[in-house]
Formats: C-alpha cells, structure tokens, sequence
C-alpha cells in the first residue's frame, strides 16, 4: 500500500468514500437480484429523545426469509463521540454503511483538524443512503436512524431516512425496521416531552418486548442465554451503552409488573 | 543548441541538501519526549489555526517543520493512507514503521527526481501500552529515516535544543516536568515562551481508541507555572 498522494485537481479532500473510489476500493453496486438470495436482515430499532439527549435501542434477532440467522447482532452503534446510528434492512450493507460512516467522521475530522455539525453528519448518512439505492433496487435497502447531541444547541436531535437518502428530523421520537408499527405505537402512546433518560430507556425496553411478542422478525430478550437488546444514550457526555446488567433489571421488572397484572402472562 | 553545464553528482546533492536545510533552520524547532503518561510533542507554533502536530490513527501522532504547505501535504496523505490501511485489513494493522517508510520513500524520491526537494522534517510517533514500546521516527528532508528512543529535537537549532533537553531529560517525567523542560529547551537563553507561542499535544499512554491529545488554553498555562 503506497502513499495516496494527488494532484491538485483530483484531490479527494476529506472525503472518505470519494478516497475510496479514487483508489479504487469501493465495492461494487450488487446487479443480482437479492429474491434470489436469502440474504440477512436486522430489524426493530428505536430512538426516543429525552431530557438529557436521545436514547437510542435495538433488538438482537437477524433474520434470513423465515429463519433467524443471528441471536447476537447489534444495531446501535457509536458514530462518533456524540452521535449514534442505529441500522435496520440488509445486514451486510448496513454493517459496511456504518463502518463506513463512522471512519467518514473521524477521517473528516482528522484532515480537516476539526469535527462534522451534526447537521453535516445527518445529511452525511443521507448521502450514503442515497448513494445505495441501486442497490436498495435490488432488495439491499438499508434504512438506518441517526441521532446526536448537539454540542451548538446543547440538545438531542434525531433522523429517520428513507431508502432514497430522504432525510428527515423528528421531534419526538424515530423508528425503523420490521417491528416500526408496533414499536412505534407503544412509544407514542408512553412518549412524555422533557421526560428524563431513565423514563425513556424503560420505555424502549417496552416498545422492544411489545413488538416481539408481535413480529417475529423483532427478538425479545433472552433471558436463558443471557442476551437483551443494545441500548444507548447520547448526552453531553457523549455516547454511552447502558450495561447488560442494568437492560436486564429493567426487563426483569417489567416482567414481574405484567405477571402481577396477571394479564398477558397467565 | 547549447550544452548544459556539467555538474558532478556530489555538488548536485549537496546543493540539494543545503537548499532543505536552509528551509528547514528558518522555521521554529520542535521536540517530542517519551515519557511515563505517553509521548509529548511541543512546538513552538504562534497561530492557533495553522497546526504542526496532529492526529494520524488511534496511537499515531505526526508533527511536521519547514514549510507547512508541503508538510501539511504528507500529514494528508498519512491520515489517508492509515485510514485505508484500517479499513482494507484492520485497525490493528496501521503502524508507525510502515508509514515511516512510506514518507522516507516519498521524500527520497523527491529529493532526487524533482525541480526542488521537500523544506520539511517529520516525525512519526506511537504510543506504546509500556514506555519502552514507544516509536519515534524522525524522517529527513532526503527520505533518511532515524529511529528515536527517549526524546528528539526537529527544526532549527536541533542540536543545541537537543542538548539542553537531554541534560535533565527522564523517561519518568510527568506532563508537567516535559512541558515545562521542552518550553525551556526550545527557547534558549534569551527569552520565554508563552502558552500562546506552544503548540502541545500528547499521546496518551492510558486511554481508549484515540489516544491523541491537545493540550492547550489554560491548561497548558497551568501546566508551564
């Protein structure tokens, strides 16, 4: 691997991906048909603000048609310091889109001797979701969510794309996946302004255990094998994953407050 | 038609040479020190905006003399090649040496082929989990490459800086103890220099992924008290 230098005129500058293609490593757009393949799909994943910034889940299932394919995939991830994505669609592509993204960040950062707005990652991602729509065409669409703190404005914001690269900001709260409907009714309905980052990761863990119960793309948590959903939050100290341990105490609490209810779980 | 004048090899090259090195004495000096909490660069750097050291990869710092369009240029092109190193094999895989040798070949190739050679010195540093791990490679303005251990001087003066600093230098040193030594060694006799006439940066020994650090406003003031 020699050193990449350019000539002035076809000089990369701090993008990363444009470095990719002019060194000729980007991967190809897939012409294959994806019907053709069982290929991978991760599901549900969330992302609510609260107080502090935004909290941001995901379940665990990887799917293939019918089949699961992964117990153990994540789908909440750090794009940087202060920000989050969160992927749902096709693993494979969505696995290399945020590894992509997250070394876009930190190579825009290191060339230019300073960090992306969040606005300039948000449209960003879109770019990369844009960028894959041929592919998308082929069944790989990757829909992700991108959520940050916003160290300007000093508060958590949140993005939900389209397969197009269509980017939109949400107030509240964001879904995506195959578990979105569900997911998505749950918060709304447990969904409070102002409420603080403990509130919220409660109600992601519900919005995620209520939608496992309904889609069987979306997995609940694993209390056999010891596994439960990825949950993060983004505040002014950046991103942080909340541990297994505390995941795990608050499903087993709302477990034991719907078995008391007597309800779902007789 | 007119002949060119016939030059022997030796007056080529060494005109060559003295034309970098020239370059190179007009700028401001820097140094680089390992010591217990990591390997601190300081340079002597008036603007704010225009850096000489910066961040390569995870545990790899760069830090450039002479003149910083062309300097700039090659720290560009490390971070590119790091990062798509990271990414073709893994993170894992990036080091010091190899990019060490890729500037030697670029600056060598320079140095003989081109109009004018590169007016610069760098210095390629990583941060090791135990000081005797650290690397320091001070590249030269003809592609020579010289492995550091301890602490080395670029720019110019070197000489008499590196002096001054290698009679009270410790591997032991805090942050503290090297700042305030590289200040002292870095501005001579005649005057002092200021936070805002320092430009300073650690690799942290102790730390997660990036290990790159500047360190600046007051608490490099506090730090040269």
């Amino acid at each position: 691997m020699t050193l990449p230098l350019f000539e002035a005129g076809g000089d990369p500058g701090p993008n990363f991906a444009a470095l990719l293609r002019s060194t000729g490593l980007a991967p190809p757009d897939p012409d294959v048909p994806a019907a053709d393949l069982a290929i991978t799909h991760a599901t549900t994943v969330v992302a609510i603000r609260c107080q502090q910034g935004v909290v941001m889940a995901g379940d665990r299932r990887a799917t293939a048609g019918h089949l699961i394919s992964h117990r153990t995939i994540e789908k909440v991830f750090p794009a940087d310091r202060h920000s989050g994505v969160a992927i749902a669609g096709a693993a494979g592509p969505a696995m290399e889109m945020v590894r992509l993204f997250q070394l876009q960040l930190e190579h825009y950062e290191k060339v230019e001797g300073k960090g992306l707005s969040l606005d300039g990652k948000a449209n960003q991602l879109g770019m990369m979701v844009r960028n894959n729509l041929p592919a998308a065409m082929q069944g790989f669409a990757v829909v992700p969510l991108f959520a940050g703190y916003d160290t300007t404005r000093e508060v958590g914001r949140l993005f939900q794309y389209d397969v197009t690269g269509g980017r939109y900001e949400e107030r509240e709260y964001a879904v995506g996946g195959s578990g979105s409907l569900h997911a998505g009714t749950v918060i709304k309905l447990g969904y409070r302004p102002g409420a603080d980052a403990d509130e919220m990761i409660d109600l992601a863990v519900s919005a995620l255990f209520r939608t496992a119960e309904e889609d069987s793309a979306t997995g609940g948590p694993d209390l056999v094998r010891g596994i439960y959903p990825v949950v993060a939050v983004i505040g002014a100290d950046g991103f942080e994953r909340v541990a297994d341990a505390d995941v795990e105490a608050r499903f087993r609490d709302l477990l034991a407050s719907l078995e008391s209810q007597g309800g779902d779980f007789e | 038609m007119t002949m060119p004048f016939y030059v022997a090899p030796e007056q080529l090259m060494k005109d060559r040479a003295d034309f970098a090195r020239k370059g190179i004495a007009r700028g401001r000096a820097l140094t680089a020190l390992s010591i217990s909490n990591g390997i601190l660069i300081c340079a002597e750097n008036r603007s704010n905006t225009l850096r000489k050291v910066s961040e390569i990869y995870d545990r790899i710092a760069f830090a450039g003399v002479g003149r910083y369009n062309e300097f700039d240029q090659l720290r560009i092109a490390g971070v590119r090649h790091a990062d798509l190193k990271g990414y073709t094999y893994s993170r894992d895989d990036v080091d010091a040496r190899s990019l060490a040798n890729q500037y030697a070949q670029v600056l060598g190739q320079t140095f003989t082929h081109e109009m004018k050679p590169m007016e610069v010195e760098i210095l390629v540093a990583e941060v090791a989990s135990d000081p005797g791990g650290d690397q320091m490679f001070h590249v030269l303005y003809d592609g020579t490459v010289n492995d550091e251990s301890g602490y080395t001087v670029l720019g110019g003066e070197a000489d008499s800086i590196a002096e001054q600093l290698g009679q009270t230098y410790d591997g032991e040193w805090e942050v503290g103890d090297a700042v305030k030594a590289s200040s002292a060694a870095l501005s001579g006799q005649e005057r002092t220099l200021e936070a805002d006439d320092l430009e300073v940066a650690l690799l942290v020994r102790e730390t997660g992924r990036r290990a790159f650090q500047r360190i600046e406003g007051d608490e490099l003031a506090e730090l040269l008290n």
